[in-house]
């Protein structure tokens, strides 16, 4: 069975959807991923869908609801390179995806990955040190 | 019926007299041409005629739209379109039909003229026939004009959403006049598409030249915004005037989600503060810098 991989860097996974997404699929992923997350004690998700052309509504929620699982494992998520026609096919649906991180693309996504990581250590420290 | 072959026979027995007093006619009534327009007019003069004397010879003057008109109807939408695009006026373009009807006429005289009854047929044949070829010409000649209208109005909602780039990272895109649909449609897709193209990670719509915002146009505004963060952008509002700030509060829209800002410079500051840099007096800088 077709599966998408997900690849393990550092506390990081990393998850790059380079096929049609179908509704399957999309719950192969959401099973795997938070799976990997627990198993692999993962601080972040980036999922990466430059190379996705076409969307609809429940890969739309579904890309929400992995973030909200990833959150509830401790783990930020970021998706990035999401293409305009995308965008603006979600924003039509009403998706706009509040609680979700963004990013241009693989590089700023990991940039921003780091940095809300550190900052929730940062912030957990302080709070070891009261 | 023997005046309906009349007329073809006319035509095709006296074709050199009339295309000489035709070019007679449009060298003097027309507007002042070059030699090569003249040979042109000449040129397109001739083929006309050939397919005119070659239909009325073949089939019935009084149906132009018959597939034997075919060839005479290529060639006045050609000139129609040429005329067009030139800039000659509808008149002067209808005028190359209209102006074949004094040598046919005259032709037809010369020819029936001791027969009242099938010279008043002829004429008034020939008539019919050239104001129906009038009238496709004019009718070209409006439709070909429509087609550069459109084409321009295609090239201005183009032209009139220029994304520019303002610093490394941050976007602008100055919105000017009505903001319809079709146009936010153009201008989401241009913002996003630069998004990309640029990895800018800011992009700043001023709405300083949009005259009226009303319900619609600040739902697109707000999809625009939304699209731009899902993809990873950060998407500020600046330019609102003081009228644009009470209609949008009076309608009832929802731009708390939203960064807005009074200018454009107000909203760069924004977007550098955000992306970590600053933009300082030298001598300042050389100050710090000698602390």
């Amino acid at each position: 069975m077709e599966r998408i991989p997900i690849l393990k860097m550092g506390e990081f996974l990393l998850v790059t959807i380079q096929v049609d997404m179908h509704d399957r699929l999309a719950l192969t992923l959401q099973d795997d991923l938070t799976s990997q997350i627990v198993k692999n004690k993962a601080k972040g998700v980036l999922i990466d869908i430059s190379t996705l052309e076409m969307v609809d509504s429940f890969i739309g929620r579904m890309l929400g609801s992995i973030a909200g699982m990833a959150r509830l494992l401790d783990a930020e998520t970021v998706v990035v390179g999401m293409q305009p026609s995308v965008a603006i096919t979600l924003v039509e649906l009403g998706l706009s995806m509040q609680g979700i991180r963004t990013a241009l693309d693989v590089e700023k996504g990991m940039a921003a990955l780091t940095a809300a990581v550190t900052r929730a250590r940062e912030a957990a420290d302080d709070g070891i040190e009261l | 019926m023997a005046a309906k072959a009349g007329l073809g026979t006319v035509l095709a027995k006296r074709d050199g007299q009339i295309i000489e007093r035709w070019l007679e006619l449009q060298a003097a009534g027309g507007r002042s041409i070059s030699a090569t327009e003249r040979q042109e007019v000449t040129r397109q003069s001739r083929a006309f005629l050939e397919a005119l004397v070659a239909a009325a010879r073949k089939g019935s003057t009084d149906n132009t739209s018959g597939p034997e008109w075919a060839r005479a109807r290529e060639i006045l939408t050609d000139l129609s379109a040429s005329r067009a695009k030139s800039g000659y006026s509808a008149s002067e373009t209808a005028s190359f039909v209209f102006s074949l009807k004094q040598p046919v006429f005259a032709a037809v005289m010369e020819e029936f003229g001791k027969d009242p009854e099938e010279l008043s047929d002829a004429v008034w044949q020939a008539t019919e026939l050239l104001d129906a070829l009038g009238l496709l010409t004019t009718e070209m000649y409006q439709r070909t004009r429509e087609e550069v209208i459109s084409r321009q109005q295609q090239e201005l909602l183009e032209l009139s959403t220029p994304v520019v780039r303002l610093w490394e990272n941050v976007l602008a895109l100055p919105l000017i006049g009505t903001l319809d649909s079709a146009r936010t449609q153009i201008v989401m897709q241009n913002l996003l598409d630069a998004i990309v193209e640029t990895r800018s990670d800011f992009a700043i719509i001023d709405i300083t030249g949009v005259p009226v915002v009303d319900t619609l146009v600040a739902q697109h505004l707000l999809k625009t915004v939304a699209a731009a963060r899902l993809m990873g952008a950060d998407c500020l509002i600046s330019g609102i005037r003081p009228q644009i700030a009470q209609t949008i509060i009076h309608l009832g829209v929802d731009l708390a989600n939203v960064t807005t800002k009074a200018t454009l410079a107000d909203a760069f500051a924004v977007a550098l503060r955000r992306s970590g840099q600053a933009v300082v007096r030298l001598e300042k800088r050389q100050a710090g810098e000698a602390k």
